[in-house]
């Protein structure tokens, strides 16, 4: 049979979706693209395009400045790596003690009272976890003066979300049967926490601990930005007097210790579950 | 059979740590490496006891918010906020599909693949704050140089989920794609295209999630948005206002959380 046989306009031709199905898909991206030129409208408002334009220059000139990087500024480095390191690892362990409890108050089968404690855990958790640690960060020194205790409370602050989120979501995933197993043995509210539900969730809840440890590595290294210790202080001294080849040497510096302890989470968590 | 045959006691197993060694060895130290870590946290007590003063007026002015007196620097901040988080992510979005399609094993060759996954361990490897102290020097304060800075950070993230779920697709429809002669570009069009959408979708919404709550820090650098705004009022002790903006932020961030969720378990 040949292609003559059937005309060439009534031939019927395939459509992935119908004729309103892709109006309104049209119509849907119309508006999406409106919505996109309107904002864009709005935030450029106050843009300086000079600054824009000279950018490609500025780039350039920027990179021939803080090239190479200055070795010898090293040794005033080790110190604040080691305060950042500390932020990091005492910030997670307050961020566990607060986050363990209001896990156990914001799970539907270990809270005491559904319709009091279980919304106030709630929404701790919630707030904590709206508010980046840079945030906490610029409250807590205001309150408390620059050094490293606002550092830690900020990391702990805001891993209270995170932490006590996953985990009370793991301790409502648990297994009903062994807790019912536990209950039978006519063990008290706390034994059944503990021989009933934390075995179930402990491999979690290292696993979720030694994760959000390496993000707080991460954040701990930006907070001295805002005055909070570590090595973010030096960071920011150091672009405070335009002294591009020692910023260079601190990014390295916090890029191999974000790839180092991205490992080690990594092997831990491999290790663990 | 004698009673003492038979156990009587139950010692729990560890649950962790086998080897008892081990566990003691690591025990002591944890307990060392604690002492020597608090040891370095100074505390200048005579500080914390002003500080507690203005944690107290902080936590009034959370209370009592003000909203009015500084209304117009609080919405000039919120709009510049709200439109980039939009703008980063559509633009972030744009470009990281090429690159997600780039870094997908079963499409792209293999040095394209190679520098693909370079851009995107480069974008996920940089902290957001860093790349907008970099922005902000090259592009001057304000919100052009947030854009960039959250459409970096985008490019990173969607492109590597998006290249992990393309590597994931089922085989068999691309084969069928294939077996009727179809070109590359048709082959991404109608075996992989379809099978990723509701999840690029899905991944798209949450990064505009993620992006307004970057954007409320980047501002801290002078990258514009309403961090600029919140360290400004602080920087004034103007904590009732400062409390108004958290409270804004705090209620975005929940609406957000709340509408990208339901969107995504009704998109996909």
């Amino acid at each position: 049979m040949s292609m003559t046989d059937i005309p060439a306009a009534e031939a019927p031709v395939w459509h992935h979706r119908s004729f309103a199905g892709r109006l309104a898909l049209y119509a849907g991206w119309l508006g999406l693209v409106a919505l996109f030129v309107w904002c864009w409208n709005l935030m450029t408002e106050r843009t300086m395009w000079v600054f824009v334009h000279d950018a490609p220059k500025a780039a350039a000139d920027l990179v021939s400045r803080a090239w190479p990087p200055r070795w010898s500024y090293m040794d005033r480095l080790w110190g604040p790596l080691w305060d950042t390191i500390n932020i990091a690892t005492l910030g997670t362990l307050l961020g566990i003690v607060i986050a363990v409890p209001l896990a156990i108050l914001a799970a539907t089968n270990t809270t005491p009272s559904r319709l009091f404690l279980r919304p106030l855990a709630l929404f701790c958790i919630v707030a904590s976890r709206s508010i980046n640690s840079l945030i906490w960060a610029l409250l807590l020194v205001s309150i408390l003066g620059p050094g490293i205790l606002a550092g830690i409370l900020a990391i702990g602050f805001r891993s209270v979300g995170f932490i006590g989120k996953l985990l009370y979501e793991a301790i409502e995933e648990t297994d009903a049967q062994q807790i019912e197993a536990i209950t039978a043995t006519g063990a008290t509210k706390a034994q059944i926490l503990s021989y009933g539900i934390v075995p179930q969730v402990l491999p979690t809840f290292y696993g979720i601990s030694v994760f959000r440890w390496d993000i707080n590595i991460r954040e701990s290294a930006i907070l001295g930005l805002v005055g909070a210790g570590g090595i973010g202080a030096q960071l920011n001294a150091s672009l405070n007097v335009l002294a591009w080849p020692q910023v260079t040497l601190i990014m390295l510096v916090i890029l191999a210790t974000v790839v180092v302890s991205e490992w080690v989470s990594a092997r831990v968590r491999h290790a663990i579950i | 059979m004698t009673a003492a045959d038979y156990p009587t006691r139950w010692k729990r197993p560890p649950q962790l740590i086998k080897s008892r060694f081990w566990s003691y060895a690591l025990a002591i130290g944890a307990i060392v490496y604690l002492v020597l870590a608090v040891g370095t946290v100074e505390v200048n007590w005579q500080r914390v006891m002003i500080g507690m003063e203005r944690g107290q007026r902080f936590v009034a002015g959370f209370l009592q918010p003000d909203f009015t007196t500084r209304w117009r620097d609080i919405s000039q901040g919120l709009i510049e906020s709200l439109t980039m988080t939009l703008t980063s992510t559509v633009v972030g979005v744009l470009i990281s599909i090429p690159i997600g399609i780039g870094a997908a094993r079963n499409l792209a060759p293999a040095w394209v693949y190679a520098i693909c996954r370079g851009i995107i361990a480069v974008s996920r490897a940089l902290q957001e704050i860093i790349v907008a102290i970099f922005f902000v020097a090259l592009f001057g304060f304000g919100a052009f140089a947030g854009f960039l800075t959250l459409t970096f950070a985008t490019i990173g993230f969607i492109g590597k989920l998006l290249a992990e779920d393309i590597e994931d697709i089922d085989e068999s429809q691309a084969e069928a794609i294939r077996a009727t002669g179809a070109s590359w570009l048709q082959l991404v069009n109608y075996a992989v295209q379809p099978q990723v959408m509701p999840r690029l979708i899905g991944l798209s919404l949450y990064r505009l999630d993620i992006n307004f709550r970057e954007s409320a820090v980047i501002g801290i650098v002078g990258a514009g948005g309403i961090g600029g705004t919140l360290n400004t009022a602080l920087n004034r002790y103007e904590y009732d206002s400062a409390g108004a903006i958290l409270i804004i932020i705090i209620a975005i961030v929940m609406l957000s959380e709340y509408s990208s969720s339901h969107l995504r378990r009704w998109v996909q």
